[in-house]
């Protein structure tokens, strides 16, 4: 037994956070929105109430899935948008998308409102309501074999890929291995490790698809002239991309490879999936992905219960909706900035602890996390967000194989 | 382990520093001993043996780059001497570890 109580949604999937999400539709409802959150600061509710949004004016399919997608997670209990009224993100298709969910859902337009201040007088009081009312929704138990799991490291160093990525990969082993979804991602993060990844994949045409999706990520960031690096990893020992994604890709652990997902496609069942976060066609819009929480939200639109964040440089980052738990490779860091890191990977480098029980100890954080205990991150309000243009083309029947 | 120095694979052309390790220190390598010219800064690379420009540099057994100029054993490796096969890394003031990375 798990111990996890879900909470149960309409279409089956289960929750293990019960939150209600204010989404502004563009930067301009972004204060107003942000003031609504703000109000349940220091009362019962803080962390239960959370701010996501979209800031541009134009339309973006990506946006407009990826918004759906994160509203009807199972994480979430209510929303509530806010938007100014004359921007270009199809409010009404998002609102029908949460109540055909069964989720009580409200959209506020400040220019028929009465502006700022009515506006946030408005959603307060409509989420005060509503959260009495999400609070009786049903619960049920939930097995580890329903949780979907997502990965990613940020702020790495030379650490990352040897002590907190193999810890995270074995974690993910285990989880793999009692039936849940694991997700890692980041192909431009896997440059140089295409060829080994390959031969993971249950079948020799997901194998050339996983291939291909990392040739993808190569011409896009050569495009661009920076590949999906940052300063500090150099500072940390990292000296090319290929060193950092060799390190980035043994958080994958050793299962073999189910499929090939794309932000916001859900995996079918338990597994190891890839997510191919790199944008379909010609360069557009800029980096894939522009720091760290953009690759979470990703994750958490396909699904993700929780994600686990591998970090050797020290990132404090949370998220909205879905938990983080910080795995600290190294073990310098862990001792600066132990107030925001869960896991001390870094026992592995000092020779204190084994890979295999790092492993273990973050699969068991994943149960318990899942069953209601907060992680550093959620103790101390962080509740990133952040979502951009892309543009992608749907994944094809060679992507999941054994989803028939 | 060579000191505070992991070698992550056989195949490998560099070592990896565990802790931090100080200038002067003395390693012992294949080849002998050397002295550290500069301090390693933890989860810094160091060379196994003497390497050539044009090389390919290995770590966990696989291609991370090629060396831009000789490199003697016991030298750090980073960006000042190898560079990527894919695209060029970006660094800053701080890439050596040592560095504070801020003016003031």
């Amino acid at each position: 037994m798990s111990g996890i109580q879900g909470w149960l949604r309409k279409d089956g999937r289960k929750g293990i956070r019960n939150t209600l999400v204010v989404a502004y539709l563009v930067e301009c409802a972004h204060f107003v929105a942000a003031e609504i959150v703000q109000r349940f600061r220091n009362t019962p509710h803080e962390g239960a109430v959370q701010l996501i949004g979209f800031p541009g004016c134009f339309p973006n399919e990506y946006a407009a899935r990826m918004m759906e997608r994160l509203c009807t997670h199972p994480n979430v209990g209510a929303v509530l948008f806010v938007s100014l009224g004359c921007e270009s993100f199809d409010k009404v298709r998002a609102a029908n998308a949460v109540d055909a969910s069964g989720r009580p859902v409200k959209t506020l337009v400040i220019q028929k409102a009465g502006g700022t201040k009515s506006t946030i007088q408005a959603g307060a009081d409509w989420i005060t309501q509503t959260l009495a009312q999400i609070a009786e929704g049903p619960r049920a138990a939930m097995g580890v074999d329903e949780l979907i799991i997502g990965t990613v490291c940020g702020g790495s160093d030379g650490t990352s890929g040897i002590s907190g990525n193999p810890a995270a990969g074995k974690a993910f082993d285990l989880l793999v291995g009692e039936g849940a979804a694991c997700i890692f991602e980041e192909t431009g993060e896997l440059i140089g490790c295409e060829e080994i990844m390959a031969e993971r994949a249950v079948t020799t045409e997901l194998g050339q698809l996983l291939r291909e999706s990392v040739q993808k990520a190569e011409r896009y960031y050569a495009t661009l002239g920076y590949g999906s690096f940052a300063a500090g990893n150099a500072a940390g020992g990292l000296s090319t991309i290929e060193e950092k994604s060799l390190g980035a890709y043994v958080k994958s652990g050793d299962s073999p490879i189910s499929g090939l997902i794309k932000p916001g496609d859900v995996p079918p069942k338990g597994g190891l999936y890839l997510m191919d976060v790199v944008p379909d066609g010609e360069v557009r819009f800029g980096f894939p992905n522009i720091s760290d929480n953009a690759e979470i939200v990703e994750m958490i639109a396909s699904g993700a219960h929780l994600s686990l964040f591998v970090t050797g440089r020290g990132s404090v980052v949370g998220s909205a909706i879905s938990p983080v738990i910080k795995i600290c490779a190294n073990p310098d860091t862990f001792r600066a900035l132990a107030e925001d890191m869960d896991v001390n990977a870094g026992d592995i480098i000092e020779g204190n602890r084994s890979i295999a029980e790092v492993g273990r100890e973050i699969r068991d954080l994943v149960v318990a996390v899942a069953a209601g205990k907060q992680t550093k991150s959620e103790e101390l309000g962080h509740r990133e967000f952040i979502l951009t243009y892309k543009s992608f083309e749907p994944i094809g029947p060679a992507c999941l194989p054994g989803a028939a | 382990m060579t000191g505070p120095f992991l070698l992550l694979s056989d195949k490998d052309n560099v070592l990896v520093a565990r802790a931090n390790a100080p200038e002067g220190l003395e390693v012992t390598l294949e080849g002998g001993p050397v002295r550290l010219l500069r301090p390693i800064p933890m989860a810094h690379k160091i060379a196994r043996h003497a390497i050539a420009a044009g090389e390919t540099i290995r770590k966990y057994g696989m291609p991370i780059g090629i060396a831009t100029a000789d490199i003697a054993a016991g030298d750090h490796v980073h960006v000042h001497n190898i560079r990527s096969a894919y695209t060029a890394t970006h660094a800053l003031q701080d890439a050596d570890g040592i560095s504070a990375g801020v003016s003031l």
